[in-house]
């Protein structure tokens, strides 16, 4: 309660922040950085390297935005944001962008007045639970004891859930996902839930990772995605057609290896688009022409971003799921560059 | 006369015999300390077992610490080699490949002597304030030090702190000046005087000394300073400036002015009925609202602001409570010498009335300094906010008890160092009233 009308009054100074402010894309160009917030560390979205270079799958989209709008993938000053902080740090023009693992629901959207610009990771919340339990499906979960942080959205899921399937279970509440991790593995809980790459990523990092599984049972969307003030539409779809040139890219086969030679000429008429062989579509957006091309070259498409953070070849080992291109099977799908 | 009545004389005392074995070192330590009844035997013996089970249990993941690897995986690979399939150890090659982040947050490497050097002035400027027996003169670089640590720390042009100070110097020399006529009046003048420079007078002389000969360091960004760099130099201010602000309140708060009484009561119980947490999120993400668009306030400079204020209010308590022990006879002796308000605070209530309350302030002190790791809720990277950071990385993740181990020692040392110097304190000035 007190949250939610903490955060209207943020969204209501955020409009007249917004009125009195230029477009944030000049002000980007005109800074000659993008202030783009992430989180303070979430494995394989956002975490600071040993050489404290921001490294993941949020920190890819930074990147690939400052690419395109500045011409210098580095060019990206990452201000890290608490799950309490990040509106507001966007709403009072701290942050140009978020790319916050952030799920796109219809308060967030309209009543705190923020613009998503399409959906780059497409999570649920799953559970985890020990090998020797001996369970295979969440429906045999009837009187488990669970591990759930605090104040999440998590939280009401799993009552949801377990009242729908007329189930009990006995809360275990926990603050933080280490915290999580220690009880879980303590066996303080015999359940564990949270969204599935964060599952995923903690088994991982279990000395024996094999004595435990991830449930099949999804129950809950959690569609994250980038997002930007709204009322600034120009900046908006900035945003919103570099994520889709990522996505579109893996889909018309662009790789960040092969993407010089396809920006000579293609009998690919769309990919002449994209790649700024065929000229137009930079200037509509208000960027030079090379936008896209430099944005697929900073991190290379959609499905590269994810395999060097999150695929299968990494230690958090997601494959591709719901989050595979369209036709293969999965929801990625980018409107066309027409 | 008989000479012969005693058969034998001692001419020389024996040796005294040693104690039995059970009366002397240890032993009788023992059995005074630790077995001097079936109920303490009793309770000796379950505490030995609890020490030393616990200590069993712990004894081999302190001795198979790995501290060179690259990756937890890597390091538990390590620890299986060494010790066998099923050992387990800590791994402190976290520590050893992160301590830079630890300690010093994004601050660029080749930079590190900065915050370095300030590190050690800052013990030089402290040391004549904590040691009395010190030269005075050196109270003059303490003086500079906010000045100097300010410019090696962030860096930027010198002239910036520089004609900073001026604003000092200058306010000091309108209060010197008027002075004799009254000691409010000057005050009152000085700090007007010295703000009009602040506001309108420094950026001018700033620019022109940097035009006429710019020395400067390179300039290191707010958000990039993190670890316990952050840590020490919010704590380190917050507990400078607090102690001042607390004299001010705690007087305030006595004096016969209602005005000043009631906006010390009012500013007292306002802030200690509103956690610390509230104050900080109001530095973070309110002040962005209340200020006018593109006013680039810094972050740190916010979060001290509000660490003070927090730690004055308390502070103002505690020695409110030394001068409420002082007794009466304290304050007409004084008056009874004909020394003014000001006089008499300094010379003879408040030095009272500070050492009866320096276990109190100590702790606030510390309280103060441990609280400064709450700032990781408000996204800034402390120590505390790195070790949610490097755990999110793939070759950390899954580490656990070696980072608070490390960042809670480095804490320890700071902490206890506190608390030891506040014993030796009392020690000193203690004047045994028993």
């Amino acid at each position: 309660m007190k949250t939610t009308v903490f955060l209207g009054i943020a969204a209501s100074a955020c409009l007249m922040a917004g009125a009195a402010s230029a477009g944030t894309l000049d002000d980007v160009k005109q800074a000659g950085e993008l202030k783009c917030g992430v989180t303070t560390g979430l494995a394989g979205f956002a975490a600071p390297d040993s050489n404290g270079v921001w490294q993941g799958f949020d920190v890819d989209y930074c990147r690939a935005v400052a690419a395109a709008v500045l011409g210098d993938p580095t060019k990206v000053k990452f201000v890290p944001t608490t799950g309490q902080t990040r509106f507001t740090a966007l709403a009072s023009g701290e942050v140009d962008m978020l790319a916050r693992n952030t799920t796109w629901t219809f308060s967030r959207d309209v009543d705190l007045k923020f613009t998503f610009v399409g959906i780059n990771y497409y999570d649920g919340q799953g559970f985890m639970v020990p090998k020797k339990l001996g369970v295979s499906s969440a429906k045999e979960l009837d009187g488990a004891t669970v591990c759930i942080q605090t104040g999440t959205t998590t939280e009401l899921n799993l009552a949801d859930y377990f009242k729908a399937n007329n189930m009990k279970y006995e809360p275990v509440p926990i603050e933080t996902n280490a915290e999580a991790q220690q009880q879980f593995l303590a066996g303080a809980c015999d359940v564990y839930t949270t969204d599935r790459s964060g599952l995923a990523a903690t088994r991982a990092t279990f000395a024996k990772p094999d004595d435990y599984v991830v449930l099949p049972e999804v129950i809950s969307k959690e569609p994250l995605g980038p997002l930007v003030r709204q009322g600034d539409d120009q900046w908006a779809d900035v945003v919103r057609w570099v994520s889709n040139a990522l996505v579109e890219g893996e889909d018309l086969g662009i790789t960040s290896a092969n993407i010089e030679e396809l920006s000579k000429g293609t009998n690919n008429p769309e990919i002449n688009r994209i790649l700024g062989t065929d000229p137009g579509f930079g200037k509509m957006l208000g960027l030079d022409e090379q936008w896209a091309k430099r944005a697929i070259a900073a991190n290379g498409n959609y499905g590269e971003i994810f395999a060097a953070n999150l695929g299968e070849s990494t230690p958090i080992g997601l494959s591709r799921g719901l989050n595979a291109l369209w036709t293969q099977g999965g929801l990625q799908y980018s409107p066309p560059f027409r | 006369m008989a000479d012969t009545e005693h058969e034998f004389v001692r001419s020389q005392m024996l040796p005294a015999l040693a104690p039995p074995s059970s009366q002397v070192g240890a032993v009788r330590w023992m059995r005074e300390n630790l077995f001097s009844g079936w109920a303490n035997t009793a309770l000796t013996l379950i505490s030995a077992y609890v020490v030393i089970h616990f200590l069993w249990g712990m004894a081999p993941w302190w001795l198979h610490a790995v501290w060179n690897a690259s990756s937890l995986p890597d390091c538990r690979k390590i620890i299986q080699t060494d010790f066998g399939p099923h050992a387990e150890g800590a791994c402190f090659a976290v520590v050893h490949e992160r301590w830079k982040q630890l300690l010093y947050g994004f601050y660029p490497d080749t930079e590190y002597w900065r915050p370095n050097l300030a590190l050690i002035l800052m013990l030089a400027a402290i040391a004549p304030i904590l040691f009395s027996h010190l030269p005075r003169k050196l109270l003059a670089f303490s003086a500079l030090y906010p000045f100097i640590g300010y410019w090696l720390i962030w860096g930027g042009t010198i002239w910036f702190p520089v004609s900073a100070l001026l604003g000092f110097v200058i306010g000091g020399v309108v209060f010197k000046l008027l002075a004799e006529k009254s000691a409010v009046v000057a005050a009152g003048a000085g700090i007007v005087i010295a703000a009009l420079w602040w506001m309108f007078g420094e950026s001018w002389l700033e620019a022109a000394l940097h035009a006429a000969l710019p020395i400067s360091l390179p300039s290191v960004e707010s958000r990039d300073i993190g670890g316990f760099l952050l840590s020490i130099i919010i704590g380190v201010s917050g507990i400078t400036l607090s102690l001042p602000l607390g004299v001010l309140l705690a007087l305030g708060r006595q004096s016969n002015m209602f005005f000043i009484r009631s906006v010390s009561i009012g500013f007292i119980e306002f802030i200690r009925g509103v956690p610390l947490i509230t104050l900080l999120f109001t530095a973070s993400l309110l002040l962005n609202y209340f200020l006018p668009p593109g006013t680039n306030f810094d972050l740190i400079l916010r979060v001290v602001i509000m660490v003070t204020l927090f730690a004055a209010a308390y502070m103002a308590e505690v020695i409110r409570g030394g001068l409420a022990a002082l007794p009466r006879g304290q304050y007409e002796a004084a008056d009874a010498l004909g020394l003014d308000y000001w006089k008499a605070q300094r010379l003879i209530i408040m030095p009272q009335a500070l050492k009866i309350s320096i276990p109190g302030i100590v702790n606030t002190f510390i309280g103060l300094f441990k609280d400064t790791t709450l700032v990781v809720f408000i996204g800034l990277l402390d120590p505390i906010g790195f070790i949610n950071a490097i755990r999110a990385t793939s070759e950390w993740n899954g580490i656990y008890w070696e980072l608070y181990i490390f960042v809670g020692a480095l804490f320890f040392v700071f902490c206890y160092g506190m608390s030891q110097y506040s014993m030796y304190l009392e020690r000193k000035l203690r004047t045994d009233h028993r």
